[in-house]
């Protein structure tokens, strides 16, 4: 009975992550034999593709209970009892400095930004010149994303609302836009979004919700949300200040 | 056979890679800091494997199943000859329609199919106590990422200033948020910034090079960029929108009842 009743358990994950993964696969063959009306190359490849991403993804969704939410919630809660804030901050800054500063995505975006920088003139100089630029560039996200983080943890604390930080902080923004450099302006946008990896996003929305249930007056929903809004927002203006300091 | 698992191994072994500063992290802070037993560590270690073996699994087979599949496609809806575009006729924004309808589809299907905002979703529905569904969460960003690629390929057909369209977005969202339900502005931003990931980026980044490269007078380089600000900006509009639309709604049906 018990192995019945696991079997079942299991059926019923795979059907949630068929389910989250039909859209993608609806449009794509609506597109293929409806407009397009190509055959498709490596169908085999293709349809086995498919079962590794729906596997992978019902692992993800039962290792994110088992372990990235309790891993967040446990350091919440043993930080918070220790009552140390140095220690809370300092964790917080290095979480989301550590994760940010190895991110691919990051890595990619700085060398293709700095390549951009170089064919429009923005940066003369040699080889060296050019890779301190992108690594500047690295350097200075993953320090906003960990102060971000940091920020927000003592925004928790101190239970003030998300709506001043994002009022000042998007204020900022458009007025950086404007007098940015415009070859910095799409890479800072862009930035925001490619800093909160799917590892790191559960960990912090753990972090977050953890440390605002167990601080009391705090609401998770109001106070627990709200770091990785700050985590993307904070790249968007340390970039355009990087760019206004090199140009 | 043995060359799929090599590729496997390799993903893997980046996956890893990416969870070491946070795996150096705990440790150290459980052994040097806090000094106290973790709690269920046997299930926790082992839900980490899972996440690792599942990531790693989610990102290989999207390498070679919907990647390459989202790239062909995205060449050949830009494509002047299947446009029925010619240099006598260079026709205009709305011989794109088939680019918008794509990139609205597409955008909806791989937000849903985002591993972070399900984690998300999933957070926000234990926390809320039900009153805030993940599915309900989920599709509300979803649909606001539709609206961003459909507006974003507009913009790169018809080359508008990135900038202007971003301040305008920018402008919606503050407004929208002096009105809108204190409670979900936390959420809304949150789930902005965590759209745009592991799914969502590769197929976007490859419909805004390829639809510029294809379009006459477009740089890749610039217009390329700024569909990804676009779908982190409008899943907080559509969700904020919600969120107002649903508080008046419930507040006209109180008056109706007084």
């Amino acid at each position: 009975m018990n192995f019945g009743k696991k079997l079942l358990g299991i059926l019923r994950k795979i059907r949630l992550a068929v389910t989250d993964l039909l859209p993608i696969i609806l449009v794509i063959a609506f597109f293929q034999i409806f407009v397009v009306k190509q055959s498709l190359p490596q169908v085999g490849d293709v349809i086995f593709g498919s079962i590794m991403v729906v596997l992978g993804l019902m692992l993800f969704i039962e290792g994110l209970e088992m372990g990235l939410f309790p891993i967040g919630d446990a350091m919440a809660n043993s930080l918070a009892r220790k009552g140390s804030a140095f220690w809370l901050f300092t964790f917080a800054f290095l979480l989301g400095f550590s994760t940010t500063i190895a991110e691919p995505a990051l890595i990619a975006v700085a060398e293709k930004a700095a390549n951009v920088a170089r064919d429009s003139q923005l940066i003369v100089g040699d080889e060296q010149v050019f890779k301190n630029y992108a690594l500047g560039l690295r350097i200075s996200v993953a320090l906003s994303v960990g102060f971000a983080v940091m920020l927000g943890v003592f925004r928790i604390i101190k239970g003030w609302p998300l709506f001043y930080f994002i009022v000042v902080g998007y204020s900022i923004i458009m007025l950086a836009t404007l007098v940015a450099p415009k070859e910095i302006i799409g890479l800072a946008f862009d930035s925001g979004g490619v800093t909160t990896s799917t590892i790191t996003v559960p960990l912090v929305t753990a972090l977050g919700v953890g440390l605002a249930n167990i601080i009391k007056g705090r609401n998770p929903l109001l106070d627990g949300f709200g770091l990785i809004a700050l985590a993307s927002l904070m790249p968007m203006i340390f970039v355009m200040i990087y760019g206004l300091f090199w140009f | 056979m043995i060359e799929g698992l090599i590729e496997y191994g390799l993903v893997l072994f980046k996956t890893i890679l990416d969870v070491i500063p946070i795996l150096v992290l705990v440790i150290f802070f459980q052994l040097v800091v806090l000094r106290e037993p973790f709690p269920h560590l046997k299930t926790v270690i082992i839900g980490s494997i899972y996440v690792v073996l599942g990531l790693s699994l989610f990102l290989l087979g999207l390498e070679k199943a919907l990647f390459p599949i989202g790239n062909i496609m995205a060449t050949q809806l830009s494509n002047p000859e299947f446009l029925g575009i010619t240099e006598a006729n260079p026709g205009t924004w709305a011989s794109y329609y088939w680019i918008y309808i794509f990139a609205a589809l597409i955008g909806f299907s791989s937000a849903i199919a985002e591993p972070s905002l399900i984690a998300v979703a999933i957070k926000a529905g234990e926390v809320s106590g039900g009153t805030i569904s993940s599915w309900g969460l989920r599709l509300t960003v979803a649909l606001g990422v539709s609206m961003a690629m459909a507006l974003g390929t507009f913009r790169i057909v018809t080359g508008g200033s990135l900038v202007y369209y971003v301040l305008g977005v920018y402008i919606v969202i503050l407004i929208l948020t002096f009105f809108a339900p204190r409670k979900i502005i936390p959420l809304a931003y949150d789930s902005g910034g965590v759209t745009t990931s592991t799914v969502t980026v590769p197929i976007v980044a490859a419909i805004g090079l390829g639809l510029a490269t294809s379009v006459p007078g477009r740089n890749p380089a610039i217009d390329g960029f700024g569909l990804i600000a676009l779908a982190c900006a409008f899943p907080i509009i559509s969700l904020l929108s919600f969120a107002l639309f649903s508080e008046m709604k419930m507040k006209m049906s109180k008056y109706k009842n007084r």
